[in-house]
């Protein structure tokens, strides 16, 4: 720590500035700060030459609303100064995923093709947050349209890069989130997770990632991309300030159907519960995986880059210390073909969210005249997608055609259900395992460098391979740092709960926490922030 | 004798209808790239072909099933006023008299 407020964790930043310790206005002023020594250039799709200073810089958001943040930091100051109470994130700076709706923002996700659009409305997990207190600091990168778990697709350059090692991708799709949270650039982050896009970024730059139980939180603002699979949820330093921040977010909202009315937790005061007695599950099937062959694209049984299985051995001999039961063998049989059945069920969903863009009600729209209105839409759309985009459109269009539905699309339906009947076999109290959670690596190796996979779109997919299967069985799942590799980069594990589950997932992060607080790897920092601090 | 590579499912022609419904103008380098990517794609996607899944197992809208106890009720269907239509019409590329403008319809003569 520097003691500098910018790294505070948000629950401790929110009791000093209710003590008086410092005002909303200088914790604002600390984080722009930081963002000044380290952001280098914001993301535009201006940007298309490369600059010597990117390759050392983080690069995390695409808008940085200053203007917005300074008026939210006078609100919480003058509720302070009147003795009113300034909201549970009071002075909290936050990054928003450029994939939320923020009135009077760019709202861009990370595409062209919504470059120029500005949100008439706000999202409603964002209107929350900023209700609470928080000061939206900016819009953060992020894949196009979530596409992608490196950032490298966002058509907004410089690609972020990751603060724990510049040459190395953030991980995606919430890579700016990620990256903005490890570097101090912002205290906490909404993101969003369809296949793993909070936790595969958290576990790569070092940060708690929540992906909440599918309808915990509102999808109302949100710039759909698979509409069965989106999970708004939290990034932040710790366990203790994702609780604190889930509880800002969650819950129903009349403007979003499949928001749940599930009842609310009070997510931070069953933090310090312990783990006594909890069960927790061990899977071969998360342990051994099938992977493509980076150079004949050939499935082949892989183990985990063999630090990250060692780590989730060493969280597993920990929480065993805490009082936790593990229970190791857990079969999940159908998770092998999560990766496979996500291929059609988001590509379908994608093609039909991505038909709204047409050049004609809001975003880019092809110069001159065309011949008719198709022409229009064909060149609107060819020009503003990327790559990535037109691919999920494309093979939606294949997989959900009349003569494979029932082959692909049904099929992998199926497989969904069969992903869910594991998990529920995992967790059932009945039941031979009894789980309370299940024990994973979040990602399959750390963070890859940057240009390594991206083009790979089989390869890139395959990022996903562990988080994929808890969006399937819209289960939670919290990813949470558990140690460094070998070249100093950050490694996750995460742990699957029952469906609004959240409170016990977060509880056995915390025990972990604490176990760990004295760990040498705990006190060291991100290899960008050592290097611009020191100069 | 070497085998011949086997014909990908994705040829040209059902890569142009693709691109038609998918209403999309592609440069011919990048369509190239994106078939060859769906074909791999779709090499991952055959091995849903192989797994063995009894027929009747249910499909369902996404993974979490909603209980009466959590399913939100139906909102009222009752007309509320917006303050944004301004907002959003300002976003429209081009705008005449509060009207959204677009070129000719595409017409097909019937014989």
């Amino acid at each position: 720590m520097t003691g500098q407020i910018c790294d505070l964790p948000a629950l401790e930043l929110v009791r000093r500035l209710k003590r008086g310790e410092f005002s909303a206005g200088e914790a604002l002023d600390s984080t722009l700060a930081r963002i000044e020594l380290v952001e280098g250039r914001s993301g535009s799709v201006q940007n298309t030459s490369a600059d010597p200073l990117d390759a050392a810089r983080v690069h995390a958001y695409i808008t940085v609303t200053r203007e917005r943040a300074r008026q939210q930091a006078r609100a919480v100051d003058r509720a302070l100064a009147s003795g009113e109470d300034p909201g549970p994130l009071a002075g909290v700076p936050l990054a928003v995923k450029d994939i939320f709706c923020v009135a009077g923002t760019p709202s861009t996700a990370g595409s062209r093709i919504l470059a120029n659009f500005v949100s008439p409305y706000t999202a409603t997990p964002v209107a929350r947050l900023e209700a609470a207190g928080a000061l939206t600091i900016g819009k953060a990168n992020l894949d196009e349209f979530t596409y992608g778990s490196s950032n490298e697709s966002s058509a907004f350059n410089p690609t972020t890069r990751n603060p724990w090692a510049a040459d190395r991708v953030p991980g995606g799709s919430s890579g700016g989130s990620a990256a903005a949270v490890a570097a101090g650039e912002a205290t906490l982050s909404l993101g969003t997770d369809t296949s793993g896009s909070i936790r595969q970024p958290a576990a790569f730059c070092g940060v708690v990632g929540l992906k909440p139980t599918y309808g915990r939180v509102s999808r109302y603002g949100l710039i759909a991309f698979a509409s069965s699979l989106d999970s708004p949820g939290p990034l932040a330093r710790n366990t203790t300030d994702a609780a604190l921040m889930l509880g800002a977010i969650a819950g129903p909202d009349w403007r979003d159907s499949t928001a749940a009315n599930a009842p609310l937790t009070d997510y931070v005061a069953e933090l310090e519960a312990g783990v006594q007695g909890l069960r927790v599950g061990l899977s071969p099937d998360f342990l051994r995986l099938r992977t493509p062959d980076a150079e004949t694209g050939e499935l082949r049984e892989q183990g985990l880059q063999p630090e990250i299985e060692q780590a989730v051995r060493r969280v597993a001999e920990t929480l065993a210390g805490l009082g936790a039961e593990i229970v190791e063998d857990v079969p999940m049989p159908s998770v092998r073909f999560a990766i496979p059945a996500y291929f059609v069920i988001s590509r379908v969903e994608a093609a039909s969210n991505l038909h709204r863009y047409d050049g004609v009600k809001y975003g880019h729209r092809a110069a001159g005249p065309a011949a008719d209105l198709s022409q229009l839409y064909r060149r609107s759309r060819g020009e503003g997608f990327g790559t990535q985009p037109k691919l999920r459109i494309l093979m939606g269009m294949y997989v959900s055609g009349a003569q494979y539905e029932k082959r692909y699309y049904e099929q992998a339906l199926r497989v969904r259900t069969a992903i869910r009947r594991d998990f529920e076999r995992a967790f059932d109290q009945e039941g031979p395992a009894r789980l309370d959670a299940l024990l994973a690596p979040t990602t399959p190796t750390t963070a890859f460098e940057l240009g390594k996979v991206y083009g790979d779109s089989v390869l890139m997919q395959y990022a996903d391979l562990l988080t994929v299967p808890a969006n399937h069985a819209g289960i939670p799942a919290l990813s949470v740092p558990a140690g460094l590799d070998t070249s100093r980069l950050p490694i996750g594990v995460q742990w699957m709960g029952p469906d609004f589950s959240e409170a016990t997932l977060l509880r056995i992060g915390r025990a972990y926490e604490r176990a760990t607080a004295d760990q040498p790897w705990r006190q060291i920092r991100p290899a960008i922030l050592r290097e611009l601090m020191s100069a | 004798m070497a085998e011949a590579p086997k014909p990908k499912p994705i040829d040209e022609q059902v890569f142009q209808h693709l691109v038609q419904l998918a209403a999309l103008e592609l440069q011919a380098d990048e369509a190239e790239y994106l078939r060859h990517e769906l074909n791999a794609q779709l090499d991952a996607i055959r091995e849903l072909e192989a797994v063995r899944i009894a027929l009747d197992l249910p499909i369902t809208s996404h993974g979490v099933p909603y209980g009466p106890a959590i399913r939100p009720s139906p909102r009222g269907d009752q007309i509320r006023p917006s303050e944004l239509a301004d907002a959003i019409l300002a976003q429209a590329p081009e705008v005449m008299d509060r009207y959204l403008v677009v070129p000719d319809l595409p017409r097909i003569d019937l014989e």
